[in-house]
């Protein structure tokens, strides 16, 4: 008896760990994040909004990223837009054309292990736009990286806006060797689907993929990840 | 409750219910949307057009811009490259941007060039 008492009181202890640790993620979003992210919605509705957007939008982070993923990242967070969240702002004449202005982009804060966690967990507890998302829209399978190409780049255009390697393809956009990694399957389908259901002023154009293309899609972004670890 | 206050009301509710999102500028679409590949000049020069297989349109390109009807810009704008036989890189915008609002880009695309079709 005294047995089960002990393992009771472990079982509610870990739990109230957990609750704190959420609570305390919920604190550092609103103190340290919620300047340069939108943690309550809605999306930019104006250009000018989107201008003044500095970091993603974190009000539907739970249906959007992989915690896996959060987790790592916020302690050691790199670049994923090359051009930062809007190129528009980062960009200046160069040599041969346009270039990217470095020094307007900021590094994104590194947090400890435990914060990274905690706010993870704060994170995950935000899935607005519940009804963008249909949950096992992906079916898993495979698709050649080769194939995957060919319809990303030659059929669908989109190579213009994203890097699939590290210096390869097109840097308004996120890159997308990482994609797999980053994002939850079902939510790049929706996504891509119908980008401005979700962002309505996003400059990602709507390319009005079939349902076999967004399957496709995301197997490809799979294949990838495979081979380039972020 | 009379007329003018009824009226009133309806007004303020219209207001209210309208979408935040008016039309913008096409000063501003064409840099929020084109400039990716376009350029902030509009010389094709934009920071995705590195690794891209066909290079983006010069929009200050007179001779070019001049061999295009404002019907054709238009569909590619609101369609994509495909639709009148060009690259699949271009994309179709229509989602984005609104008719009134493409045609207010293909005005602002002819002041570029300063051309119009045939000239």
């Amino acid at each position: 008896m005294i047995r089960i008492k002990r393992a009771f009181a472990i079982a509610l202890l870990s739990l109230s760990a957990s609750a704190s640790w959420a609570a305390d993620g919920e604190a550092m979003l609103s103190s340290q994040c919620a300047s340069c992210h939108n943690l309550t919605g809605p999306a930019p509705a104006t250009l000018q909004a989107l201008r003044e957007r500095k970091g993603p939008d974190l009000f539907y982070a739970g249906n959007k990223y992989k915690a896996q993923w959060m987790v790592q990242w916020l302690q050691k967070p790199q670049r994923i837009r090359p051009a930062g969240m809007f190129y528009v702002n980062h960009v200046k004449d160069g040599a041969e054309g346009d270039a990217i202005d470095d020094g307007g982009l900021t590094a994104h804060p590194a947090l400890a292990a435990a914060a990274a966690q905690a706010v993870t967990d704060a994170l995950m507890q935000r899935k607005a736009r519940d009804d963008l998302i249909r949950a096992g829209a992906y079916t898993p399978g495979t698709l050649s990286k080769s194939m995957g190409e060919m319809l990303f780049d030659k059929f669908r255009g989109c190579l213009a806006c994203h890097e699939i390697e590290p210096g390869y393809g097109g840097l308004s956009g996120p890159e997308v060797y990482t994609a797999a990694a980053r994002l939850q399957e079902d939510y790049i389908v929706s996504y891509l689907r119908d980008p401005q259901a979700w962002d309505p002023k996003i400059f990602m154009p709507n390319r009005h993929l079939s349902d076999s293309d967004l399957q496709k899609f995301v197997h490809y972004f799979r294949a990838l990840g495979q081979e380039v670890k972020p | 409750m009379n007329h003018e206050i009824i009226i009133a009301l309806l007004a303020a509710a219209a207001i209210l219910a309208a979408p935040a999102s008016g039309k913008e500028s096409a000063e501003d679409n064409y840099t929020a949307y084109c400039t990716q590949c376009h350029g902030i000049h509009g010389d094709g020069k934009g920071i995705n057009a590195r690794d891209m297989s066909v290079q983006p349109r010069d929009h200050t390109d007179a001779t070019a811009m001049s061999a295009r009807s404002d019907a054709d810009i238009f569909k590619a704008i609101k369609e994509g490259g495909v639709p009148i036989n060009k690259s699949v890189l271009m994309p179709p915008w229509g989602d984005v941007l609104t008719d009134e609002e493409i045609h207010d880009l293909v005005r602002y695309l002819r002041k570029l060039c300063q051309c119009d079709h045939g000239n």
